[in-house]
């Protein structure tokens, strides 16, 4: 078997984002791609037992994995509600539903373990079913196969003398359900051991009884010879396209965390210090906390009182002359718009990272979403121009963090790194770089020879200012917001002067595209008049959909300026057909570049990573 | 270095007869006085009349958005906490759109110093009431008189744990260079409510002290360790007394040579009585109705409060090196060696 979809789902409470990220880390560890969906309420506790409460987590793992799958092989539900919720899919809530493929999270033919001690008539009550059985009331077809396990009296009984009391017994469940599933795929003990002593390293109490649970749910399998097959993996390959071909080491990385470290690296690499100003928000705020962690790296993390604070700090440190940051999601973002439009006017390096959320206004916070596409773009008073940049896997979420710093601080521009929910919480096969092989960075500071005869609208001959900050003798000036004199870099309102830095700002972005990569096309091999187009995160689903499809694939990870050969490509093809998750936000992006051009677009807005099948549907018909 | 020195080329635009010249002196005068080079000097600003002031120092300067000036400002001198930063702001800069700001600067106590101008009205929008514009206040948002109750700017300080504060009037030249001075040397979040006077929009907002035969009956110049003494002839002094009912402190007037005279202490941590003094007057520019005020105790000027406390930037500069003492990973690769990998 190549690869296979598992979701781990249960209350909130049970640990099923634990559960379901030691699985994934175990399977990357045993040379497995992987690919995983955190799926949680916007709820930290919603009422326990409850549909509201439900929290997923999904994983492929395998080789050629592109996605965290549409849907789920094997599925792991530790409750009533979560069986509802995963049998039921989006229509959860409608009354008389009954498994329906197109909606469900697991296949026709998928393997579901349910914990039998949770489906008392209480708990039945508080997931709103109608019978005392639920697989009936389901619907859910006999080609399922249903694997019914007591996990909370075996968990009971695994820990009856570990002195441990009933609730902590209780929230073990979840160690119990990975021992199983780990029998399953056979994955060997002794790796999941260490692991679960590395991830209890602070709670060396917590090690003993966890990893006696975990070992009884895998002997369980074993001895107990379940009605089902165990499930042999094939190893990826190294030479797949998300993982780079050459040897090194790998590790399996989120998002966020990615992100945060391709900050760090970029820092070391440009001789900056890093400054992170920012303020909590969902889905970013893990970028924040891990850096708040790298204090050993010389990072400064102010947490700000704002939105507006967060990127104001920032802006205060580039103006100061260090790497600075913020990162936030859509509603800071929107925040954060008149100060961006301040770096812009003072021309200053600054990173501005977007964790993607579903939207408009708070929207929905725990969601993915490709909707800030525009906002990015254009989303500031006055000609504003920024670059814009967009990670298109969780593990090059590191890549592009460092890319938009190379490029803030080579061009002396806000750039804007768009991420979001999908990638900033899902976890991939990352190998990790050196700091010799990353690209040079240098940042476009003062020349010693300008000293004394130095202003701030001085520029090289690609149009960028130098810059000069505090500190620095005989570099003494006064940046400002306000319109400057193109010559003299003091405040100006003459009208030809206006004019004339609008375009020289504009031509200092548009510059930006000799220093990026042309775009490349992601090709099965076989020529096809069809390109599928996407950006950001959707390069998993979109891999997936062109292979099937036998159609080519282009990708965007440089979103303004567009890459210079976008138009030679493009016109090699009939049909184009952009897809993303929003209304149509890149595809009308494009048709104002290239009017010329015909393209199609498909759309999908439910807060969700697409889903393939949908995909190669809509292209076929 | 001599005040000329830190005068840029710059000719300066604020009104005739604008408040806001004097203290642009008085900046020039106090920096001169402190001696910090003019390269190790940033000056941050916000909008409005008063953050126009970068321009006129030749020092490093960002005038910046409305209201934002103490978040950039933040962001410098934590970066950088070598620099000597200052923030220039007004009432509406300040206390409304920069409000938030304005209080974390404070309660964080970054080592800033910051102006703020408060001349009671927008001026560059061409005069619209402001936080601090008494209630009453006839402007041209307000036709009919604002409803709002204003701001005390003292008050606001203190609530948000202020350790320095100051208030200085545009036309006392010797008293505004000495809050500079002292807002400089204070290490923590340095607050200087410059009274300036609005000289087309809200002419004569001040006058109550800053005309000069009202100033001395008016106002007191609290120096540390100094009796409290004021009035043309320097024969009243403030004392303080327990209401015998409600057990409430307040100042009294008393006569200079009355030995319950107060000596100004504004290194005691305690705010209570600096609460009470930066709240002296303040009565009198709360409302526009001021006939039925009876109160005789003067403005006080001068630094009111000026207590020790740990800066935000020296705390986390400090916890960044020892968390680097003590760690195996300094370095990019180092780093990835601690990850889990195969």
């Amino acid at each position: 078997m190549k690869h296979i979809v598992v979701r781990f789902c249960g209350d909130s409470g049970d640990g099923m984002q634990l559960t379901g990220n030691l699985f994934a880390q175990l399977g990357a560890e045993s040379g497995h791609e992987i690919s995983t969906l955190p799926d949680f309420p916007a709820e930290i506790r919603a009422p326990q037992g409850t549909l509201g409460g439900v929290s997923g987590f999904q994983v492929e793992l395998g080789s050629e994995v592109y996605t965290p799958g549409d849907k789920a092989d094997v599925v792991v539900a530790m409750n009533a509600a979560a069986l509802k919720v995963c049998t039921l899919g989006s229509h959860f809530n409608h009354p008389q539903a009954h498994y329906d493929e197109e909606f469900a999270q697991f296949h026709r033919h998928a393997i579901v373990i349910v914990d039998t001690d949770a489906l008392t008539d209480k708990d039945l009550e508080k997931a709103q079913y109608h019978t005392e059985n639920p697989f009936t009331e389901l619907g859910i077809p006999e080609s399922v196969q249903i694997i019914p396990v007591a996990l909370t009296a075996l968990t009971k009984e695994s820990l009856k003398e570990s002195g441990l009391d009933n609730k902590s017994i209780l929230k073990s469940r979840n160690m119990f359900a990975l021992g199983l599933i780990c029998w399953l795929f056979d994955e060997p003990m002794d790796k999941a051991m260490h692991l679960l002593e590395t991830k209890f390293k602070k709670k060396p109490a917590l090690v003993a009884p966890n990893t006696k649970v975990m070992v009884d749910g895998y002997n369980y399998g074993q001895n107990l010879a379940l009605n089902i097959n165990q499930i042999h993996l094939d190893q990826a390959k190294l030479t797949d396209r998300r993982v780079a071909t050459e040897d090194g080491h790998y590790t399996s990385i989120a998002g966020n965390k990615a992100t945060a470290w391709g900050l760090i690296a970029a820092a070391e690499k440009a001789g900056k210090r890093l400054f992170l100003g920012s303020y909590p928000i969902t889905p970013a705020t893990d970028i924040m906390q891990e850096l708040a962690l790298r204090k050993d790296m010389n990072v400064m993390v102010v947490q700000a009182e704002d939105e507006i604070a967060g990127v104001c700090t920032a802006i205060g440190a580039a103006f100061a002359g260090d790497l600075a940051c913020t990162s936030t999601s859509g509603p800071g973002l929107s925040l954060k718009s008149e100060a961006i439009g301040l770096a812009v006017m003072a021309e200053l390096p600054l990173v501005v990272i977007d964790v993607q959320r579903g939207g408009p206004s708070t929207g929905l916070p725990t969601k993915t979403e490709q909707t800030d596409l525009m906002q990015a773009i254009y989303g500031r008073n006055g000609e504003c121009p920024c670059v814009v940049l967009a990670a298109s896997t969780s593990a090059n979420c590191f890549e592009y963090a460092y890319e938009a710093c190379r490029l803030a601080l080579e061009n002396m521009t806000p750039v804007v790194l768009l991420t979001d929910t999908y990638l900033a919480n899902g976890t991939a096969l990352w190998r990790i770089p050196t700091a010799a092989e990353l690209p040079e960075i240098h940042p476009q500071n003062v020349p010693e020879r300008l000293k004394g005869k130095y202003n701030p609208a001085l520029r090289d001959e690609r149009g960028v200012r130098y810059w000069a900050f505090p500190g620095m003798e005989g570099f003494e000036h006064r940046n400002i917001g306000l319109e400057r004199d193109a010559e003299k870099g003091t405040i100006s309102t003459n009208p030809e002067n206006h004019e004339s830095m609008v375009r020289a700002r504009q031509a200092k972005v548009a510059q930006v595209a000799n220093r990026i990569p042309e775009l490349k096309v992601i090709s099965t091999g076989k020529k096809s008049d069809v390109l599928l187009v996407g950006w950001g995160s959707t390069e998993g689903h979109l891999h997936a959909a062109a292979n099937e499809l036998g159609c080519d694939l282009a990708q965007f990870n440089y979103i303004h300026p567009l890459p210079k050969n976008t138009a030679s490509v493009l016109s090699q093809y009939k049909r184009i057909i952009v897809c993303e998750l929003n209304t149509g936000q890149f595809a009308a992006y494009l048709r104002s570049q290239f009017p010329q051009m015909p393209i199609e677009q498909y759309n999908e807005i439910q807060g969700q990573p697409f889903a393939v099948e949908r995909i190669v549907n809509f292209v076929k018909k | 270095m001599e005040a000329q020195d830190y005068k840029s080329d710059q000719y300066v635009r604020f009104c005739p007869g604008c408040g806001d010249h004097a203290i642009c002196m008085a900046l020039q005068k106090a920096m001169a006085q402190i001696g910090i080079p003019t390269h190790q000097i940033a000056v941050i600003s916000g909008i409005g009349c008063s953050s126009r002031m970068p321009h006129y120092l030749n020092t490093y300067g960002f005038n910046t958005i409305h209201g934002r000036g103490g978040a950039v400002a933040t962001g410098v001198k934590t970066s950088h906490p070598e620099l000597s930063v200052w923030q220039m702001s007004g009432d509406g800069d300040c206390l409304a759109i920069g409000g938030n700001h304005f209080i974390h600067e404070i309660r964080r106590n970054v080592d800033l110093n910051v102006c703020m101008f408060n001349n009671r009205i927008y001026g560059l929008t061409k005069g619209q009431y402001s936080p601090t514009s008494p209630k009453g206040f006839v402007s041209k948002s307000s036709p009919f008189g604002t409803v709002e109750r204003p701001f005390i700017p003292a008050e606001l300080v203190l609530g948000a744990r202020g350790t320095f504060f100051a208030r200085t009037l545009d036309v006392d030249m010797p008293t505004t260079v000495d809050c500079l001075v002292a807002a400089q040397q204070h290490k923590g979040c340095s607050i200087v409510e410059c009274l300036v006077n609005c000289v087309i929009f809200n002419n004569g907002t001040h006058a109550w002290i800053a005309d000069r035969d009202l100033r001395a009956e008016h106002s007191i110049i609290l120096r540390h360790g100094e009796k409290m003494i004021f009035g043309k002839d320097k024969d009243k002094g403030l004392a303080i007394e327990i209401d015998p009912q409600t057990f409430i402190p307040r100042l009294i007037v008393v006569s200079a040579d009355d030995t319950r005279v107060l000596t100004h202490d504004a290194h005691q941590q305690d705010p209570t009585l600096h609460r009470l003094l930066a709240l002296m007057g303040q009565k009198r520019v709360e409302q526009v109705k001021t006939d039925d005020i009876d109160d005789e105790l003067p403005i006080a000027l001068g630094v009111i409060r000026d207590v020790e406390a740990e800066t935000y930037d020296a705390a986390v500069n400090r916890q960044i090196q020892e968390v680097r003492a003590q760690a195996k990973a300094h370095t990019f690769d180092e780093l990835t060696a601690t990850l889990e990998q195969w």
